[in-house]
């Protein structure tokens, strides 16, 4: 498969702050990366160097095989910034047909691509009266515009509802099956999780986790949580059976390493009357996200 | 070029739904109508025709109204993207910095040269309605009609490279005011005093044309004055206009909105978003 985005050791110092260390990424075409990390993680910052909006110090960038930045490049990559704004006078309509000429395309398309992110109604209305999530679809519009080898989206679905972003979602299913590369940045691993190929953590500039979300889950190697509820009047007896569980009322509290899940399974199913129920909780995606972008790049 | 003019035409665009248009129109106007009227006293006295005389009033008038309004038109230009956050998403799109920057200002000159063109034909009305000689200061006027779009431009340039420098609306308009202050204002008056000061020596004879030169809105003045001797009649600048050869003002003129331009993409090269 051809690379439509190589970084290679990429570093980015801001006055002596190191905003990027040593980040290797490589995206195939028809691939979706989501990008995560906290605030000031980086994740704005590697955008903005993929796009060539900004220098980077160190490492190697190449962008549909040209360099960051270059009309090539340019012409190919597509771009939603966080908190994407417009001009307030300009109709929705006006604003994407601008976008449309200065990509060398037929105006005409506008209404179609404003169709495809359901704000065919708002059209020639003026975007200073457009909500958040009405500016967020006539961002991703633009985006789409011209069939872009890639397409680099920073938070894209805040501002949205539930329901739109289901649909923006199913959107970028579409592109990444016309082989379109997409490398998006969220704040919750629950929202990408199924709809990403690859995940990227991203812990103060560098590069703690990549990979698919069961890869993560295995490499955090979170305990499992326990949760069983003792038959009426046998809790202390079940206490005394479970040492190491927290008594929680009728219930107990347990947890345990992946490695340990089956043979901790068997001793409880082994305890027979004295379980009414039992439940096993996997780390959660929060868990797993925390663990990796805690680690700091120790 | 495509994209220069999708760029024109937006920013056209947007300056009619801020009623820039609307604005630089009406003031232009309004001044040339005023001009027209209080204008008529001399007419008898100078033996000029009435639109000659419109005219030198006219180039007064435009030294300090057109690189006003060129300046208030551009001031934002850059600084405006970076403070709505358009700046960084633009600039991923496949074109040249230079063709955002020309794209503005051939909308921004458009509107001028409409503000302009209306404004001087309500002054040449005025005056031939009142003298049928009228029509023999016709030449004049349409010289002072495209070296004023010609000053405009060189202020529309130097507002957008202001406007990159400072990457603030607010800061963009403190310079322009301070740059228009400095070039329209304060120049001449330092020039003034400097040949008084001088009393006719090497400085008056030698430094001082060229000093009037490197000044646009001298230049403009110098140009248009010089190029009509009725005019220059009415004018204090006559003494200097003789001095100094007409097509000397007029590569100043042609000059100046190239060096300007430059200076902003120059200064909006150095912009990161």
């Amino acid at each position: 498969m051809t690379q439509t985005l190589t970084l290679s050791q990429l570093t980015k110092t801001y006055d002596g702050v190191t905003a990027l260390r040593d980040v290797s990424l490589s995206l195939a075409s028809g691939e979706r990366v989501a990008l995560l990390g906290h605030n000031g993680a980086g994740k704005s910052t590697m955008m903005k160097i993929i796009l060539g909006l900004i220098p980077y110090d160190g490492g190697n960038v190449v962008v549909t095989g040209a360099a960051p930045g270059s009309a090539e490049a340019r012409r190919r990559v597509a771009y939603l910034p966080e908190n994407v704004a417009f001009h307030p006078a300009l109709t929705g309509l006006e604003q994407i047909r601008h976008y449309l000429r200065l990509r060398g395309q037929d105006a005409g398309a506008a209404m179609g691509l404003l169709e495809r992110v359901g704000l065919a109604h708002a059209a020639t209305r003026r975007i200073g009266t457009y909500s958040k999530g009405m500016r967020q679809r006539v961002g991703l519009a633009q985006a789409l515009i011209g069939h872009p080898a890639l397409l680099v989206l920073d938070e894209p679905t805040s501002g949205l509802d539930p329901v739109s972003r289901r649909d923006f979602y199913a959107l970028l299913d579409g592109l990444a099956a016309e082989g379109a590369s997409i490398l998006l940045s969220s704040h919750a691993l629950t929202e990408v999780e199924a709809r990403t190929d690859r995940i990227v953590i991203l812990s103060k500039g560098v590069m703690v986790a990549e990979g698919r979300l069961s890869d993560l889950r295995r490499g955090a190697a979170l305990p499992v949580a326990m949760q069983i509820t003792a038959r009426p009047g046998q809790g202390d007896a079940l206490a005394r059976a479970l040492p190491g569980a927290v008594a929680q009322g009728d219930t107990l509290h347990l947890a345990c390493d992946q490695d340990a899940k089956l043979p901790t399974l068997a001793r409880i199913s082994g305890l027979g009357d004295l379980v009414a129920d039992l439940e096993v909780l996997p780390p959660s995606l929060e868990d797993i996200y925390s663990h990796f972008s805690r680690r700091d790049g120790q | 070029m495509n994209r220069i003019l999708a760029t024109a035409a937006t920013e056209f665009r947007i300056a009619l739904r801020n009623r820039w248009v609307t604005i630089a129109v009406v003031m232009m106007a309004l001044f040339s109508l005023v001009l027209s009227a209080a204008g008529s006293a001399p007419t008898g006295a100078l033996g000029a025709d009435r639109l000659s005389v419109t005219v030198a009033s006219l180039t007064s008038l435009a030294v300090y109204l057109v690189p006003l309004v060129a300046l208030l038109m551009s001031f934002d230009a850059v600084a405006g993207e970076v403070e709505r956050g358009t700046l960084p998403l633009l600039l991923t799109y496949p074109v040249a910095r230079a063709e955002v920057l020309m794209g503005k200002l051939v909308a921004h000159v458009g509107i001028l040269a409409l503000a302009v063109g209306v404004g001087y034909a309500i002054a040449a009305i005025a005056a031939a309605v009142v003298d049928p000689r009228a029509l023999e200061g016709a030449p004049a006027l349409w010289r002072l009609m495209w070296s004023s779009v010609l000053l405009g431009a060189t202020f529309l340039g130097a507002g957008y490279a202001l406007s990159a420098v400072s990457r603030r609306p607010s800061g963009a308009a403190g310079l322009a005011i301070g740059l228009w202050l400095v070039l329209i204002v304060l120049y001449d008056l330092g020039l003034l005093a400097a040949i008084v000061a001088d009393g006719g020596g090497a400085f008056t004879t030698r430094v001082f044309p060229w000093l009037l030169l490197a000044n646009p809105a001298d230049a403009f003045r110098l140009y248009n004055l010089s190029a009509s001797e009725a005019t220059a009649a009415a004018a204090g600048l006559a003494g200097a206009a003789n001095t100094i050869p007409a097509w000397q003002a007029l590569v100043s003129i042609l000059l100046w909105p190239l060096l300007a331009l430059g200076l902003a993409i120059a200064a909006f090269r150095k912009v990161t978003p």
